[in-house]
């Protein structure tokens, strides 16, 4: 088990014939991802050939052809894919987003930085319209990985392995870094949330299926300045979630009004402090940590190894 | 990117939202001509991008020309809240005032999806009216898709309870000044107050307006806009090469590659620092998941010009970019400054993780330069660099 993500999930690439699209679709092969396909009208009917470094886990090493189709939809009539990873620029984002809603892909990543928020509340919008048929996850993430079986992203498959933590992060670093922590321990899935103003996939949403995963046994939630998401989420752990989680929130010494980096990290008066999120996770019962280090400590007492 | 008045006010203008003449201007002499333009009376305002420049003092009437340079002369150079006035706006004199309301169109991140605000009672800080009154604060989520029609619009206007005399050409005005939200890509445009005045008309007498920065790629304008003048050379500079940069009041140097890990280290040396007579961060710097030998130079030599800095603490987690390749950057971007006869004199500490640590470790200790420490742990490394700052 896992969660949104496993080793039967077929997946495929819009934006794969991009730069960054060909690198991380061959890193994603290596680290044995099932990509059927990738999406450029233009490319349509063509093969790219990737040479598939050795993964982790010992998948990839073999040279791989990927068929390149016209559209998410043609895709998936001629794959079956439940899954696509979006690389595509940010001024083309929002079409191929409503694109592959309109196809009814189960699962949409956008790793896109950059996409102006009317586009991401437009595609939002559009895709709650049509009654959410398709997850999104993003934009402005990492994606997510289930080690061992797929990823679907750009979460370097060999941090880590498969096991016991389920992870939910806003930060595509943090999550690296406490994948790295807890690599002993290992992962059921770790999901790079984003760190937009507008999001698909919540804090909430990853809470809930790692609380009804049986391979989780507990979690881990990174959260950042910005917004009430995390707010939210303790409220939603306080009356949902009967499995240990602990957190850790930063930005505690971002000033306020200034953008961090993330484009949905900013301190608006007194609004989406850092202090304030951790107070309330900390009302919620879950344990917070100081620093990731700390944080990762945490979750190895309570997993007791 | 938040706009000064008249910027915001040049916007509404350009969308169809009803607004006052008005240029701004940045020296007392120039007033005389803008008002002599208008008709030979003016209102002299402020332009700074903080709330309650009325009541200190930042905007005056002028009955004349000559009235209008003194005014000028009074309010260029004032302080408002820590902002120093450079440019004033010389706007026409606004008809009888018979009431004032309030219209906002932002985003809802917890919903995730636009909001119309309106209220009766505009002309006051609207956070106040939303804590003291909230029936008073109509909020109507607008679909993105849908937008805000006159049909919507009238709905809004009918949930804040608007007069029926200002309805219609209020909820006019309200999708004109939609047209602005999402033609400009803002995140929040703000009509406060929007003036019902003695011949009936609805006036925007004054408006707030933020720009997403994220769409400066469909928006070539919108660079116009920016206040160079205003931005921390330091900051100014990162810019100019494309750097992730926010210049903050500590002593520690950071840079770090992701948003979320350079926030943490911030965070982290701050926790470190309570140990070490209170240093703190001296800036925020995300150089990236790249990290080349370049981007590592520029960042460093941005940081090594911060006078304030005393000691820099670089942090990355190597992981699609291995941590080899993130050390021979560094080693590269001291021999580059080195190059450019910059004199590095700082110390630096540094921690690399993840993806070959060991080789990128082993690239710092064999390079062996004398500034640079190696210390493997991210709390144990800002405890080192909060106190090499400490020492200084």
């Amino acid at each position: 088990m896992a969660i949104f993500l496993n080793k039967d999930s077929k997946v495929i690439v819009q934006g794969m014939t991009g730069s960054t699209g060909m690198k991380h679709t061959k890193l994603m092969l290596g680290d044995g991802t099932n990509i059927v396909g990738g999406v450029n009208p233009k490319k349509a009917g063509t093969e790219v050939d990737f040479d598939v470094p050795q993964g982790p886990n010992g998948q990839g090493g073999a040279p791989t052809s990927v068929p390149v189709f016209g559209s998410v939809a043609e895709a998936i009539e001629k794959t079956g894919a439940d899954v696509s990873v979006l690389f595509v620029p940010p001024a083309f984002s929002k079409a191929a987003v409503v694109e592959a809603i309109d196809a009814e892909i189960p699962l949409a990543v956008v790793i896109t930085e950059g996409i102006a928020v009317h586009d991401s509340a437009a595609f939002w919008a559009y895709a709650k319209a049509k009654g959410n048929k398709t997850r999104i996850i993003g934009p402005n993430c990492p994606g997510l990985i289930t080690p061992g079986q797929s990823n679907a992203g750009i979460i370097p498959g060999d941090i880590t392995k498969p096991g016991r933590i389920g992870l939910v992060s806003k930060s595509g670093t943090l999550t690296y870094q406490m994948m790295y922590e807890l690599r002993d321990i290992g992962f059921s899935s770790a999901v790079g949330i984003g760190g937009d103003p507008v999001i698909g996939t919540t804090h909430i949403d990853a809470l809930a299926a790692f609380q009804e995963d049986p391979e989780t046994e507990l979690i881990v939630m990174i959260g950042e300045i910005g917004g009430d998401a995390e707010e939210r989420a303790a409220d939603f752990i306080k009356a949902n979630v009967t499995k240990p989680v602990v957190g850790y929130v930063a930005g505690f010494t971002a000033p306020e009004g200034k953008t961090m980096g993330h484009a949905g990290a900013i301190v608006s008066g007194s609004s989406g402090t850092a202090a304030a999120k951790k107070e309330a996770l900390e009302a919620a019962g879950v344990k917070v940590g100081k620093t990731p280090t700390e944080t990762a400590k945490l979750a190895r007492e309570i997993l007791g190894g | 990117m938040d706009l000064f008045e008249y910027q915001a006010r040049d916007l509404f203008a350009k969308h169809g939202v009803p607004v006052l003449a008005g240029e701004v201007i940045d020296t007392p002499e120039a007033a005389r001509e803008a008002t002599e333009r208008l008709g030979g009376k003016s209102v002299v305002k402020a332009q700074v991008k903080v709330g309650g420049r009325g009541k200190a003092g930042g905007v005056k009437l002028a009955a004349s020309p000559d009235e209008a340079v003194a005014r000028a002369t009074d309010i260029l150079g004032m302080d408002i809240k820590g902002h120093t006035v450079h440019k004033v706006m010389i706007a026409e004199t606004a008809p009888e005032i018979v009431e004032e309301y309030y219209v906002s169109y932002l985003l809802d991140r917890t919903n995730r999806t636009f909001l119309a605000m309106a209220s009766v009672q505009g002309g006051m800080d609207i956070e106040e009216v939303a804590e003291k009154t909230p029936e008073a604060l109509a909020k109507v989520p607008v679909d993105s898709n849908e937008g805000v029609t006159l049909e919507k619009a009238r709905e809004i206007v009918a949930q804040a309870k608007f007069p029926a005399e200002v309805a219609e050409k209020t909820a006019e005005v309200l999708v004109t000044l939609w047209d602005t939200f999402v033609a400009e890509d803002a995140l929040l445009v703000e009509v406060n107050p929007l003036a019902k005045v003695a011949s009936g008309d609805i006036l925007a007498l004054d408006g707030k307006v933020s720009l997403d920065a994220n769409a400066d790629f469909r928006q070539p304008e919108h660079e116009a806009l920016e206040d160079k003048d205003a931005a921390n050379p330091l900051e100014a500079a990162a810019k100019a090469k494309n750097l992730n940069y926010v210049k903050l009041d500590g002593e520690v140097g950071i840079i770090g590659n992701g948003a979320g890990l350079v926030m943490s280290t911030l965070d982290v040396v701050a926790y470190a620092g309570e140990k070490h007579g209170g240093v703190k961060p001296a800036n925020f710097l995300d150089i990236g998941g790249g990290a080349s030998a370049q981007v590592m130079a520029n960042g460093l030599e941005i940081i090594l010009g911060d006078p304030d800095v005393k000691s820099v603490f670089v942090n990355v987690f190597g992981g699609i970019t291995a941590c080899d390749e993130v050390a021979n950057g560094i080693v590269q971007a001291l021999a580059l400054l080195k190059d450019k006869g910059e004199d590095v004199t700082k110390p630096l500490v540094v921690r690399l993780d993840g993806n070959n640590a060991e080789l990128g470790r082993k690239i710092l200790s064999d390079a062996n330069h004398p500034l640079v420490q190696r210390v493997d742990t991210m709390d144990g490394a800002a405890d080192k660099a909060a106190e090499l700052a400490a020492a200084k």
